[in-house]
């Protein structure tokens, strides 16, 4: 028989508001197995842990029971502070009286009646823990970064710095992602490149970092500490290793059509090219679908010329296996496609371009050397109009319910720039509202009304048409309480981004939560913002939520400090809450090694003395470093062999009864 | 059995929701975060995996009375164990025909996906399914079988 104690929080008036928590810790007094009841104003504070050790050691207490907020918010607080008090840490149960209980009530009775339903259905369930000892396992030394941006260029280069290996894995052929786009950054306007490209220059020459760029992450398995990663490094078509990158080959190269992915499309690239000046590494990589040569097997005019005989037509891809402790995701964001927003004529126009495309277009190494010029008919317009929140804000369904963040600024800084260097052109924005949260932002926006001149109007944007080679954007002025209608040469609109179109299948590949939005979901929003819920694997930058340079580069070394946390590690303690199976009543069916998704369930051959008898039998047995603890195993084994420590079927069973009774 | 009716002789029902540790159960917190509320006759099993829930669980909770067992996991694709959520869809898809054809009522049964961010979801799942089990009434087929006439 257990002896078991209750712990009635009060969370100040969080829970003692709503529930009657003298009334719980009188009610749970008779249920079975309970020899100490007990409230308190905060249990997670010093004074509320060491009652609870305390009354351990007073009473000789083998569980507590303690009914307070969410045991994923202080489930370990309490496990150390029972641990503490020699009590094994597993045999504590939370009664989560707080989120699913005072929080959503407001009838008192009711919500004091449930609170000791759900005091004792964790009291029932307690009086079958058993104590559990966590197991070990050893850490692999070396992290994985996922994205090259800046936000996976950051966190690996901290990372790089505490002395540990890290591979940056980056799906295009060089790292820099979308800041190595940008033209100017906000709010200090220092040029993107000049602040990235020696990030860059650090990260391919420091030792510690190894770069696969034009690769991609294929398969991972394992679990913290011991990550397995396949990254498939495609087929660049260029022997690195001889390659100088002098560039001849993209000169020679007679395939000029295709778009430039770097520059937005707004010109074209040659079938081999790399991407961009700076670019690293600073190798080229042929487009198999544009190649002329892999296309109607003439040409192999790069091969002809390349100085340092560094082309390889027949190059396949890749696959390489890694072995990792731990995993940053830094996989960043694209803007949204413009195909359900038809009344801003994107498709229609060249002249209408979303902010990414604009930046180019200022951008000194850009299609334009920098020079602002109509996509249409390269001269320069006179009037443009700035829209904000294309796409943004939108819950008509056709955009993204969440604010991008990034775009007010950034069309403040685009107006700002716009006016600095044409001072004859007239500038408009329309916007829903200004947004400038952050540290020296607002200043940067009043710059860029009251010192450039750039004319805000409060308001969406209805329709933009195209009439005598002008746009004509219709919109309303929310504060004069009038439409307008501006005569504009070209119209830029701040289109929402959203998470890069490979973190869904990523999330799924790390067993990673995401949201609705595809955007990677933190442990807790608040206290673990740069962990993902699954252990060992940590998030970084825009792959976790919009955010701009400062707060990336912050979230990118936080991840790196988490990383070189658990790298530091020399042995990890595992979850003891994993299945195991009754060699007496298995009957070694195989069901459970079918369905476990991690492969932790194999089959020995063991021999059993009964009456006398020996028999060699087929059990199921299992790898309790591997075992993740789902319980998948459990429901399927026929016989009832397999079982899952700490959540054991007496256990539910018992939580169903005391609910129902 | 447990009393079905409150103090002013309303019936009131009694629903289990199983929810997965990773999504739902993190939803359910967010939804208490959020004070989205719902009816208190909704009592909380966590479970690591909507996989883990045994169709015997459902069974019993009918079994000693509950009028409508609700199990929450990850959206498909999201499940914090790759498949664990597919093997729960299958079972209780089985599960739920079964206590169709004994006569518990295809709406006292449900499966429903809600992740961590989705507080507002859980909330709304967890009112419409109550409102479900409010119109359906006490569960008595089951309550027949039990021969609950003998038992009062």
């Amino acid at each position: 028989m257990q002896k078991i104690g209750v712990f009635v929080c009060w969370c100040g008036s969080n829970i003692a508001a709503t529930v009657d928590v003298k009334a719980v810790a009188e009610a749970v007094k008779h249920e079975p197995g309970v020899v100490y009841s007990f409230d308190y104003q905060y249990m997670c504070s010093e004074g509320g842990q060491s009652k609870i050790r305390q009354a351990i050691l007073d009473y000789g207490l083998t569980g507590i029971v303690v009914c307070s907020c969410s045991p994923r918010m202080h489930e370990q607080t309490f496990r150390k502070a029972a641990a503490s008090a020699g009590l094994n840490p597993y045999m504590v149960e939370i009664a989560n009286i707080r989120e699913h209980c005072s929080w959503i009530h407001k009838n008192k009775d009711e919500a004091t009646e449930k609170a000791i339903i759900l005091a004792r259905t964790a009291i029932a369930k307690l009086n079958l823990n058993k104590p559990l000892v966590a197991g070990e396992s050893s850490v692999t030394k070396r992290a994985l970064v996922i994205g090259g941006g800046i936000a996976g260029i950051q966190s690996a280069l901290d990372i790089a710095e505490a002395g540990y290996e890290v591979d940056i894995v980056e799906k295009s052929p060089t790292i820099g992602g979308r800041m190595a786009q940008l033209d100017k950054t906000f709010p200090t306007l220092d040029c993107a490149a000049c602040i990235l490209t020696p990030k860059m220059v650090d990260a391919a020459s420091s030792d510690k970092i190894n770069l696969y760029t034009y690769s991609e992450i294929e398969a991972v398995s394992g679990f913290v500490g011991n990550f397995s990663v396949k990254i498939r490094k495609k087929a660049r078509s260029i022997k690195t290793e001889l390659c100088s990158g002098c560039g001849v080959c993209t000169e020679k190269c007679p395939s000029k059509k295709a778009k430039s992915e770097f520059n937005m499309g707004l010109c074209n690239r040659t079938a081999i090219y790399i991407p961009f000046a700076q670019a690293i590494p600073n190798v080229p990589v042929i487009d198999r679908e544009q190649c002329i040569k892999f296309k109607t097997g003439k040409c192999g005019l790069c091969q002809k010329s390349c100085p340092a005989g560094a082309i390889d037509f027949t190059q396949q891809d890749e696959v390489v296996e890694r072995q990792y402790g731990a995993i940053v995701v830094a996989t960043g964001f694209k803007p949204i496609s413009l195909e359900n927003f038809d009344e801003f004529s994107y498709s229609l126009s060249p002249d209408v371009v979303t902010s990414l495309e604009f930046e180019r277009i200022m951008n000194a190494a850009g299609p334009t050397k920098g020079q602002l010029l109509r996509p249409s008919d390269n001269t320069h317009p006179h009037t443009i109009v700035f829209v904000q929140c294309v796409g943004s804000r939108d819950t008509s369904g056709c955009g993204k319910p969440y604010c991008s963040k990034i775009c007010c600024m950034y069309t403040a800084k685009h107006a700002m720039l716009v006016r600095e260097k044409y001072p004859d052109t007239e500038v408009h924005v329309f916007y829903i509202d200004v947004r400038t949260p952050g540290k020296n932002f607002d200043e940067f926006y009043r710059r860029a009304v009251e010192e450039y001149g750039v004319n805000y109007i409060k308001g969406m944007v209805g329709k933009i048409a195209e009439k005598n080679g002008k746009l004509m954007v219709q919109g309303s002025d929310l504060l004069a309480n009038e439409q307008i209608v501006i005569e504009a040469d070209m119209v830029v609109l701040a289109t929402a981004i959203e998470p890069d179109e490979t973190a869904k299948s990523l999330a799924t590949m790390l067993t990673a939560s995401i949201d609705t939005n595809n955007f990677f979901t933190e442990a807790h929003p608040k206290l673990r913002p740069v962990e993902s819920p699954t252990a060992g694997v940590y998030l970084s930058g825009v792959c976790q939520g919009p955010k701009d340079i400062p707060e990336t580069v912050a979230q990118a070394t936080a991840a790196a400090a988490k990383v070189i946390g658990l790298l530091s590690k020399d042995k990890l303690l595992s979850n003891p809450c994993v299945a195991g199976s009754d060699e007496m009543l298995c009957n070694g069916c195989s069901g459970c090694e079918k369905v476990c998704p991690y492969g932790a369930i194999s089959y020995i051959d063991k021999e059993f003395k009964a009456a006398g008898k020996v028999e060699v039998r087929r059990v199921a047995k299992v790898n309790e470093a591997i075992c993740q603890g789902c319980g998948a195993c459990t429901v399927t084994c026929p016989s009832g062999a397999m079982d899952l420590k700490g959540f054991t079927n007496r256990q539910i069973m018992a939580e169903v009864d005391a609910i129902c009774r | 059995m447990p009393i079905k009716k409150s103090k002013n002789g309303e019936f009131k029902p009694l629903i289990v929701a199983f929810c997965c540790n990773w999504c739902s159960y993190a939803g359910a917190d967010l939804a208490g975060t959020s004070r989205l509320s719902y009816p208190a006759e909704v009592k909380i099993i966590r479970v690591p995996c909507s996989c883990r829930v045994n169709p015997m669980f459902v069974l019993r909770a009918f079994q000693r009375g509950a009028d409508g067992v609700i199990i929450c996991g990850c959206h498909p694709g999201d499940c914090h164990y790759s498949t664990g959520n597919y093997y729960a869809r299958r079972r209780m898809t089985l599960l739920f025909s079964m206590l169709d054809y004994l006569g518990i009522e295809r709406g006292r049964t449900k499966v429903e996906w809600v992740s961590a961010a989705e507080g507002v979801k859980f909330s709304t799942v967890m009112n419409e399914f109550s409102k479900t089990i409010h119109d359906l009434g006490e569960n008595k087929k089951l309550g027949d079988l039990r021969c609950k006439e003998f038992l009062d």
